[in-house]
């Protein structure tokens, strides 16, 4: 039998697709691969410089700093905020009244924006009127976010777990109110302890909703950037200088267009691949035997 | 070992029940004996799976007791009373293998290695699983998860009952009669009691060698499928069970005869004085298709009827008679000729039956 089209017209009908994604996608990409090859000077004098940018940012202490910064925050976020999403959710009531009102006190801070959210722990966190940081200082804990390191880690990190958790802990919910009263009744029956209803009941039909949790918050504490911004402008010092604060930095700061389409590629090419280890190991963890 | 009574039993799925109708289970009295196969049969809704639950301890009654082996349970959870249910859905813990799952209650109970791989095997052999030991459970069959599921009720050797709730609701037709013959062999092989809930009177029947059959919350006959065929107490009974169902017709009470739509049929002078003494309007004749006589010809106590329909139905055929304004249906053989037009028809004396208030009267009750 002879399958093959014969009118080759239809191809006209995918154009508009194709057109969409080459102008959304495809050309600022490329632009971004064109510019971290040359050194641009002015409009009319760029030179071809190979991987030399690339080479130069690799051997950069300030994209290797922030690069482990990012990492060592990124890994805090997912370890707090995802055992943290799941004690939420399991804590939640599951009817009534109450479940409602929890859905939506949970649901607030994920509409607040980003640098609004700076804003307030801006504020909450100042030593000398936030309710936080003058309460903090009042009981005699030296804390000063703007001055101390570890106190702007710790307000950067509290900030993440107050904006995010909710999200983890909705999706958890949604996870948990899929499953079957007649699982928990079986394991009632079975005398199954707490801890085992969580573990072979609760944790494995919530895997796939981790995932996508898991997912998000990597992707999204990997990027972040208008919230520390707000909170602490990336310091002291460089303390708290992420990942895009630094590419902004060199691109809009410095005007270094090709070193910052070289970091934006690097930066680009890190979330893909962890994103992507995470997915495989994650679901490859199901099919094992 | 147990025996399970159920004394006063109610139930209400409301906090503050009104009225009769607001009560899932309406005051039960009835004992499962031990080492017994019952089936517990209703139609969608009179209160079966509540039932069930409530001897699992899953719900706890409104009122009444439960007692095992004389000994009340109110009180105990469902991991403290040595039960095993088995669910409408089959549920098995999708991340563990087979022989996990089967491990696992007997793991709950801190049981030795050994004799929870020794346990596990015997009863793998029995539900034919030892290929699937080491499969993950996520990745089976409808009708072997079931068999998972069952499977996590019979390792258990503290087990005394295990409730079967419409086990074989999503296993498909050809695998249902064989997990219903391996129950009953199981059943024979451990002497547990069982109490299989279900809808399908074919299904209890050859399950069970007494049928609970509930109706509105009541057990209204509880037997042997013979005797729910042959001697049904309560009308329902006799219009639930058997296909069809049977005959029920309202009736009036005259002198030594029932009377419907001019249409007389005798009954006993002790009859009608028991059905006088219960004093009331609601008064009921039924008799089962199988058991009205067709006769070829017209006799002095045969009824003449218009014949509506024939429906053969391979091995026997129905007839739709007109008798009066009731329309009735009689079931005769494959080889027997189906009259024409008119037929004439009898109604012998031992299967006709007398309900007062939908309840079976009886020549001389008390």
């Amino acid at each position: 039998m002879n399958l093959k089209v014969k009118n080759n017209k239809a191809w006209f009908l995918v154009l508009p697709v194709l057109l969409i994604v080459a102008f959304s996608a495809v050309v600022p990409l490329m632009t971004v691969v064109n510019y971290s090859v040359q050194d641009i000077f002015d409009q009319n004098s760029a030179v071809f410089v190979g991987t030399e940018w690339y080479r130069e940012l690799l051997n950069d202490p300030r994209l290797q700093d922030s690069l482990v910064r990012q990492f060592t925050f990124s890994s805090a976020v997912l370890l707090i905020e995802i055992p943290l999403g799941i004690l939420v959710a399991l804590m939640m009531p599951t009817k009534g009244k109450m479940a409602s009102l929890c859905l939506v006190v949970l649901a607030m801070p994920l509409l607040i924006p980003w640098n609004v959210v700076g804003t307030i722990w801006q504020i909450f966190g100042r030593a000398d009127i936030g309710l936080m940081g003058a309460f903090l200082n009042g009981i005699g804990i030296d804390y000063n976010y703007a001055a101390n390191p570890v106190d702007a880690w710790f307000t950067v990190l509290l900030m993440d777990v107050w904006h995010w958790t909710s999200l983890v802990a909705l999706l958890c919910y949604s996870g948990l109110r899929s499953i079957p009263d007649a699982y928990y009744q079986a394991a009632k029956i079975d005398r199954a302890s707490a801890w085992s209803v969580f573990r072979y009941i609760q944790l494995p039909k919530l895997q796939s909703v981790l995932v996508i949790a898991v997912l998000l918050r990597f992707m999204d504490s990997f990027m972040i950037y208008a919230e520390p911004f707000v909170l602490t402008g990336g310091g002291p010092g460089n303390s708290t200088t992420f990942l895009s604060q630094t590419l902004t930095k060199m691109a809009i700061g410095q005007f270094d267009l090709g070193p910052a389409a070289a970091f934006s590629l690097i930066y680009f090419l890190i979330v893909l691949l962890v994103s992507w280890l995470f997915f495989t190991t994650i679901t490859h963890l199901d099919n094992k035997r | 070992m147990a025996e399970i009574h159920l004394e006063g039993l109610a139930h209400s799925y409301l906090e503050i029940p009104k009225n009769a109708e607001d009560y899932a289970i309406r005051q039960m009295n009835h004992v499962w004996h031990q080492g017994g196969a019952y089936a517990l049969l209703g139609p969608s809704g009179c209160g079966k799976s509540t039932l069930l639950n409530i001897i699992s301890g899953l719900l706890k009654p409104s009122e009444g007791k439960i007692k095992f082996d004389g000994k009340e349970v109110n009180d105990l959870e469902p991991n403290q009373r040595n039960i095993a249910q088995v669910f409408q859905f089959p549920v098995v813990y999708d991340s563990m293998t087979v022989f996990d799952n089967l491990a696992f209650p007997l793991r709950n109970l801190k049981y030795s290695k050994d004799r929870i791989n020794k346990k596990v095997n015997e009863i793998a052999d029995v539900l034919e699983l030892g290929d699937l030991l080491h499969r993950r459970a996520n990745h089976l069959t409808a009708d072997e998860k079931q068999k998972v599921s069952m499977g996590r009720g019979l390792v258990r050797d503290d087990v005394s009952a295990i409730l079967f709730d419409e086990p074989l609701t999503v296993i498909d037709p050809h695998l249902k009669w064989r997990l219903r013959r391996k129950l009953k062999q199981i059943h024979e092989k451990f002497n547990i009691t069982m109490v299989y809930v279900t809808h399908d009177q074919l299904e209890a029947s050859t399950f069970a060698d007494k049928i609970a059959l509930m109706y509105e919350g009541q057990i209204v006959q509880f037997g042997e499928p013979q005797e729910l065929f042959e001697n049904p107490l309560h009308t329902f009974v006799g219009y639930f069970i058997g296909s069809p169902g049977m005959n029920i017709i309202e009736v009036s009470v005259g002198d030594s005869k029932a009377v419907f739509d001019d249409i007389e049929v005798p009954l006993s002078d002790a009859l009608i004085k028991e059905i006088e003494n219960k004093n009331s309007n609601n008064i009921k004749i039924g008799i089962r298709p199988e058991f009205i006589d067709v006769l070829e010809e017209p006799t002095a106590n045969s009824l003449t009827c218009d014949v509506l329909d024939v429906e053969n139905l391979g091995t026997y055929k129905i007839l739709t008679l007109q008798l009066g304004l009731q329309k009735i249906k009689v079931r005769i053989e494959e080889d027997q000729a189906a009259p024409v037009n008119k037929a004439n028809i009898s109604f012998p004396k031992e299967w006709l039956k007398v309900y007062v208030d939908e309840y079976l009267i009886n020549e001389g009750a008390v």
